[in-house]
């Protein structure tokens, strides 16, 4: 291949516009440096401790591990992060890298609006201007979080084409990116797009399985055996993956969103459902039509609510080291009630994907055996829904 | 002297994009003979991606409506086949990188050339990514169309230098759509291409009145219009054909 480094097997790649083109090769290259550089290494281990709040707690579900009665089941509380989701670990991590580029302008794409939130903190703390594009069903589906990236400063400007969610928030943040490139970041979201996002995204959510590993062998001794995270793009389960790549003991499970069942047209189980295809830069597995017409996705949870998955993944999943299964909504929003319950955690309902899994897994599985899963954000922004889900007439 | 150089050898040349299916293949038909009647020499027809990243707002929704229209990459060949029986002007196809991976590179090359599409433009195709297609071009004899753009910059000579068919240099920065003022200053730029080609130069991207094609074609060998033609397609539908005839009859006269 013509670009080793941007390839994961046959996927990943750079598929954009030529206008892009030098935006991206500049942000490899001040990467490649940065990445290494250990006053760069300072400054982000001191935000992500002093400012975000990590390292975030390994908690031991002991309620939910007696419930399921198989094997001993760990949290990994990325909810307990500072704006609430992993997503402010890459965002702060590529914040200080779009200032030490001299940029003054940071553009997100957001589903969930979680993203959105951190990208519009990361531009307050650092004084920049930000603008985050959102498809007009999750402003809808999410109003609180809009309110809350116009309180930190933020522009946010809901987005009509297309079936006006992620995918299409992400080919607007791509547009505008390719209208203004000199003073603009693009603080992509996951581990997707074009090279070097999926590696950088990658890097800087990878602290989440150096923590995992380092706080089970304190409490534990040990690996774990299993480790689960939600599946949209996929940056909370590669970074919860990445330091057991090459611990082959470790399973690795990805669970995907697949909304009202992998059998209908209404999901978003890329994996499970997707051919390889091009689209937002990389080649990877997406949810498209014979003719490559990408699909309308459809999920409960605007987060995983994406027709394609990160190349990493895709090649995680061509290689067999990792697993991808489908949730549905109904097995997502049992799960979000039922760690409410047991545990008095209410995850989002991304993570409860993951949850949903792990209650299907854990009793299968030996007593002496640890299941991590992660909890990449907190629920309280989908309470409303899922609350209308059940039947109940709230609005937030 | 293949298609493409055709186009281009009769003095400044026009190119019109048009979105086939928008709003149903017979208009398109109708459209082409129009355009190639009034002084287009070189038709690029866009096959309809469900997300064009590099389109506006005008190419977008000709998109969405040519796709809610029912048409498909097999129709599109079909209709191309039976178009070329009809107009003898050059054809190139533009659309999206998933349309023809999903497709099959070969089989979709080897249809463009049953069908008589002589080129390929293809957005989210930078230089660095053409092997993915180049070999499946060169067997069946299609030229992959390279875009340049005014962020090129140390790109352009490696870029113009595996050109095909001809250099589509984009005007200024953002997606394609009209704009009321290009300020790029695109002389030196095309000073570039020229030193590492010999190929025609086109600038495309949001050109709309005679007065911005006068001007680009002033340091260039054609201009490329979409979406002021396509604005008319939304506009008046199944009787836009003799309107885009008209448009392309001024626009042509502008650069002569």
């Amino acid at each position: 291949m013509t670009n080793p480094r941007g390839r994961f097997g046959i996927h990943g790649g750079q598929y954009i516009p030529e206008t892009l083109m030098n935006a991206v090769i500049e942000l490899e290259r001040a990467y490649d440096y940065y990445k290494n550089d250990p006053e760069f290494n300072r400054e982000l281990t001191a935000m992500f401790n002093d400012y975000a709040g990590r390292p975030s707690r390994l908690y031991f579900a002991e309620k939910m591990t007696r419930e399921l009665g198989g094997a001993k089941i760990y949290l990994k509380r990325e909810d307990l992060n500072h704006t609430g989701a992993h997503k402010i670990n890459n965002v702060l991590g590529q914040a200080l890298l779009a200032k030490k580029m001299g940029k003054t302008r940071l553009i997100a794409e957001t589903g969930a609006g979680q993203h959105g939130v951190a990208t519009a903190t990361a531009a307050a703390l650092f004084g920049m201007e930000c603008v985050v594009f959102m498809g007009e069903e999750d402003t809808r589906r999410q109003a609180l979080n809009v309110y809350r990236m116009r309180l930190l400063g933020a522009q946010v400007v809901p987005v009509t084409t297309g079936t006006a969610t992620l995918k299409d928030a992400v080919s607007e943040a791509l547009r505008e990116w390719t209208r203004r490139i000199d003073d603009t970041h693009y603080c992509l979201g996951s581990v997707m797009g074009p090279h070097p996002f999926p590696v950088m995204v990658r890097d800087f959510q990878a602290v989440i399985s150096r923590e995992i590993r380092d706080q089970l062998r304190e409490k534990e001794g040990r690996l774990p055996d299993a480790v689960l995270a939600c599946v949209g793009g996929g940056s909370n389960a590669i970074g919860s993956f990445y330091h057991f790549i090459g611990e082959p003991s470790v399973r690795l499970i990805g669970c995907e969103a697949a909304g009202r069942g992998v059998d209908t047209r209404e999901t978003a189980a890329t994996v499970n459902t997707g051919r390889v295809g091009i689209f937002h830069g990389m080649k990877s597995y997406f949810c498209q039509d014979e003719f490559g017409q990408i699909a309308p996705v459809y999920s409960i949870s605007a987060g995983l609510d994406y027709p394609g998955v990160g190349p990493e993944h895709a090649w995680l999943h061509d290689t067999g080291r990792a697993e991808y299964v489908p949730v549905t909504d109904e097995e997502a929003v049992d799960a979000f009630e039922c760690l409410a319950r047991t545990e008095g955690i209410i995850p989002a309902i991304e993570s409860a994907h993951a949850v949903a899994y792990a209650r299907r897994l854990a009793p299968q599985m030996g007593r002496d055996q640890i299941l991590v899963i992660t909890i990449s954000g907190r629920g309280d922004k989908d309470c409303a829904a899922i609350a209308r889900y059940g039947g109940e007439d709230i609005h937030d | 002297m293949t298609e493409i150089e055709r186009a281009f050898a009769g003095g400044k040349a026009f190119i019109a994009f048009i979105t086939c299916g928008d709003p149903d293949l017979e208009t398109t038909a109708a459209a082409v003979r129009a355009a190639a009647e009034n002084g287009a020499d070189l038709i690029e027809l866009g096959i309809p991606f469900s997300d064009p990243t590099a389109e506006g707002p005008v190419i977008q929704a000709a998109s969405l409506r040519a796709l809610r229209g029912g048409v498909t990459t097999d129709r599109i060949f079909a209709f191309v086949r039976r178009l070329r029986r009809e107009v003898s002007v050059p054809l190139v196809f533009m659309t999206y990188a998933n349309v023809v991976f999903s497709y099959g590179a070969d089989r979709f090359m080897a249809a463009c050339r049953e069908a008589g599409v002589s080129g390929l433009i293809l957005p989210d195709l930078p230089y660095e990514e053409k092997e993915e297609f180049a070999p499946a071009c060169r067997r069946h004899g299609v030229a992959l169309i390279s875009l340049i753009a005014p962020t090129s910059a140390d790109r352009i000579a490696r870029i113009a230098a595996g050109a095909e068919g001809f250099v589509y240099l984009v005007s200024s920065l953002g997606v394609t759509g009209t704009r009321s003022a290009i300020t790029t200053d695109l002389a030196p730029l095309v000073q570039t291409i020229r030193k590492n080609t010999r190929l025609p130069v086109a600038v495309g991207f949001g050109i709309s009145t005679p007065e911005q094609a006068r001007q680009m074609a002033a340091c260039a060998d054609g201009v490329i219009v979409g979406s002021a033609i396509l604005r008319l397609l939304e506009q008046y539908g199944r009787q836009a054909p003799p309107h885009v005839g008209a448009f392309v009859r001024e626009m042509k006269r502008a650069i002569r």
